[in-house]
């Protein structure tokens, strides 16, 4: 397996008036030069804020970002801004994330005039790229509130691609927009990868999105990775209790297989100062007093599938 | 080609917006005539504003007279032809520098926020504790009176109100998503703050410009009716009605008639402002 990317306990706190806030704790990973990781979790699990740690628009707190086997965090300025090229970054919302004040053309060029390529090069980059993506010419000069959801998100795309970066952070790209144009934009996003070989990490919280385009999955649960796994492994084989119930909140339409749907007791618990023992052990249904006082590790169940569980230590299934 | 017709719309909806608020056309026509005159003022009166004919002093308006002459002889109209140069440029001259320094000012207050926010702004409230009249008077002692050290003294005095307000905006356009794209990209912080944050600040900008413009007329009118600003023979309002109060039981028309343009410039600029408002306002395009 060829590594692209690889993150060592990383940690991300924010300090915040009411204490330290563990938006992401402790998550170890590797995604293979071509594939998507699919990050899944509820919001405010730190999903996003891996992502943008990622990205380097914010500083991680401790652990390793490595880049083609060269460590992020130690890059100096100039090495960091060559980095932050080759890392790009897909909004969750098309209609926050444009200028508003820039035409789409602008809005594209405007990585490449900033990368200190010449003007004729760089708008002929962005004809080819408008392309690419499938914006039509005549949409160059209008504003992005002129677009429909669909098209704005297209636009997103074309800019974080016309740097030809290697790595896509996707933070939610298709949850703004409707269920019509989310396929179109995965489909987009998934023949891009394969023309241009990209590698993607896709943050979502829709498990079918994420079902249909990723390769492994990383579930999150308050700033902890609980489970790691190859897609069809872990649809097949949900192992951590919070990853069951998850997946058994998934709508389904299939009468016959209609299961009674388990519900997650409870609110997702601060993320300030969290408590020690288990993230998920209040809402866990089957908690025991071990969840509550040790932090359960991640550790591979099989070839391809690591659990973050003291259920699954004594070799039986949580559930 | 195709540019230019969109534009062209995206103007005509604008003035379709902006037409709705028939004050704000009202003001703009009258700010139009009055910049046409004050441009054309050598056109329409080549004798110039100082011309004395005791013969005719204290003339009622007439014919001849319009608006009466003064204790010299002076056509009044004609002076106030004269002092809308005066007085617009003023105006504007002082809004522009003011609103040049504050726009920096509070882009670098609210986009770095923290110590340098805190630094900028305690020295803006230093600045609002002085009353304006009185930095005037400081001033114009340094600079020896005239029209300059008014304009520079209103400048100084409208910059700490102005760099709140721009202050303010930034912070509320800062942490948009689109700023955290522009990072992505390597944009640098001046770039995010001049390509970014300005132009989506700008509708707000023009009319708070508009509405200084005013504030800058009618400080200037209170600096010279005080004997700070403009000084004599130059007709600017405010001097012209301090020169007429002495006569205001007589002659009433000597204040009426720069009383009531202030009252009507200061009243234009602020409905444009309103009007301009409503029309850039995105939330109300109605799209």
């Amino acid at each position: 397996m060829d590594t692209i990317l690889e993150i060592r306990h990383l940690k991300k706190y924010f300090d915040t008036k009411a204490g330290m806030l563990h938006a992401v704790d402790d998550i170890s990973f590797r995604v293979a030069r071509g594939q998507t990781l699919g990050v899944v979790g509820e919001s405010g699990c730190g999903k996003s804020t891996l992502g943008r740690t990622i990205q380097h628009l914010l500083e991680p707190t401790e652990g390793e970002i490595l880049f083609k086997g060269r460590d992020v965090t130690r890059l100096s300025k100039k090495e960091c801004r060559d980095y932050m090229k080759e890392v790009q970054m897909i909004f969750q919302d098309p209609y926050s994330s444009l200028n508003p004040r820039m035409t789409v053309k602008q809005i594209i060029l405007e990585p490449l005039l900033i990368d200190g390529e010449k003007r004729s090069a760089a708008e002929e980059k962005v004809r080819r790229m408008m392309e690419t993506v499938g914006i039509d010419p005549r949409f160059e000069n209008a504003y992005p509130n002129e677009l429909d959801g669909g098209r704005r998100q297209r636009v997103g795309i074309a800019r974080a691609l016309i740097l030809e970066p290697e790595f896509i952070i996707c933070d939610e790209p298709v949850s703004a927009l409707d269920v019509s144009i989310q396929a179109q934009i995965l489909n987009l996003m998934m023949d891009l990868q394969e023309k241009l070989g990209l590698t993607y990490i896709f943050v979502t919280h829709d498990l079918s999105v994420v079902k249909h385009i990723s390769n492994k999955i990383a579930v999150m649960y308050l700033g902890n990775l609980v489970e790691y796994a190859e897609t069809e492994e872990l649809f097949a084989n949900p192992s951590h209790p919070y990853t069951q119930a998850l997946l058994a909140s998934v709508p389904t339409i299939d009468l016959k297989k209609a299961k009674q749907i388990q519900v997650i007791a409870g609110e997702i618990s601060s993320p300030i100062n969290p408590k020690p023992g288990c993230r998920f052990a209040p809402r866990c249904p089957h908690a025991t007093e071990r969840c509550f006082r040790v932090q359960p590790e991640l550790h591979e169940i099989n070839a391809d599938h690591s659990v973050a569980c003291h259920l699954l230590d004594k070799g039986q299934k949580g559930g | 080609m195709s540019k230019r017709k969109r534009q062209g719309s995206e103007l005509t909806r604008f003035w379709n917006r902006y037409r709705r608020n028939r004050l704000a056309v009202f003001g703009l026509c009258f700010l139009t005539i009055l910049i046409i005159a004050a441009a054309l003022a050598n056109v329409i009166a080549p004798e110039g504003y100082d011309v004395q004919n005791y013969k005719i002093k204290f003339t009622s308006p007439n014919l001849e007279h319009p608006l009466g002459t003064d204790y010299l002889g002076r056509d009044n109209l004609v002076r106030m032809i004269y002092g809308a140069r005066i007085s617009l440029s003023v105006g504007f001259v002082t809004t522009i520098l003011g609103t040049a320094v504050a726009v920096f000012i509070g882009m670098f207050a609210g986009f770095y926020g923290g110590k340098t926010d805190n630094i900028l702004m305690r020295i803006m409230d230093i600045f609002l504790s002085i009353p304006s009249i009185l930095l005037s008077i400081v001033l114009a002692s340094v600079f020896g009176g005239g029209i300059v050290s008014m304009v520079l003294a209103l400048s100084l005095g409208s910059i700490p109100g102005v760099s709140r307000m721009v202050r303010a905006m930034v912070i509320s356009e800062r942490d948009k998503e689109y700023i955290e794209v522009a990072r992505t990209s390597r944009a640098s912080d001046l770039r995010i703050m001049f390509r970014y944050i300005l132009p989506n600040i700008s509708s707000s900008l023009i009319v708070l410009f508009t509405m200084g413009v005013a504030g800058g007329i009618l400080n200037a009118s209170t600096l010279s009716f005080l004997g700070l600003g403009a000084q004599a023979p130059m007709p600017e309002w405010g001097k012209m009605l301090s020169e007429g109060r002495s006569y205001i039981r007589d002659y009433p028309y000597l204040v009426l008639a720069p009383g009531m343009v202030i009252m009507l410039t200061v009243f234009s600029l602020n409905m444009i402002g309103d009007g301009l408002r409503d029309a850039l306002d995105p939330r109300l395009k109605g799209r």
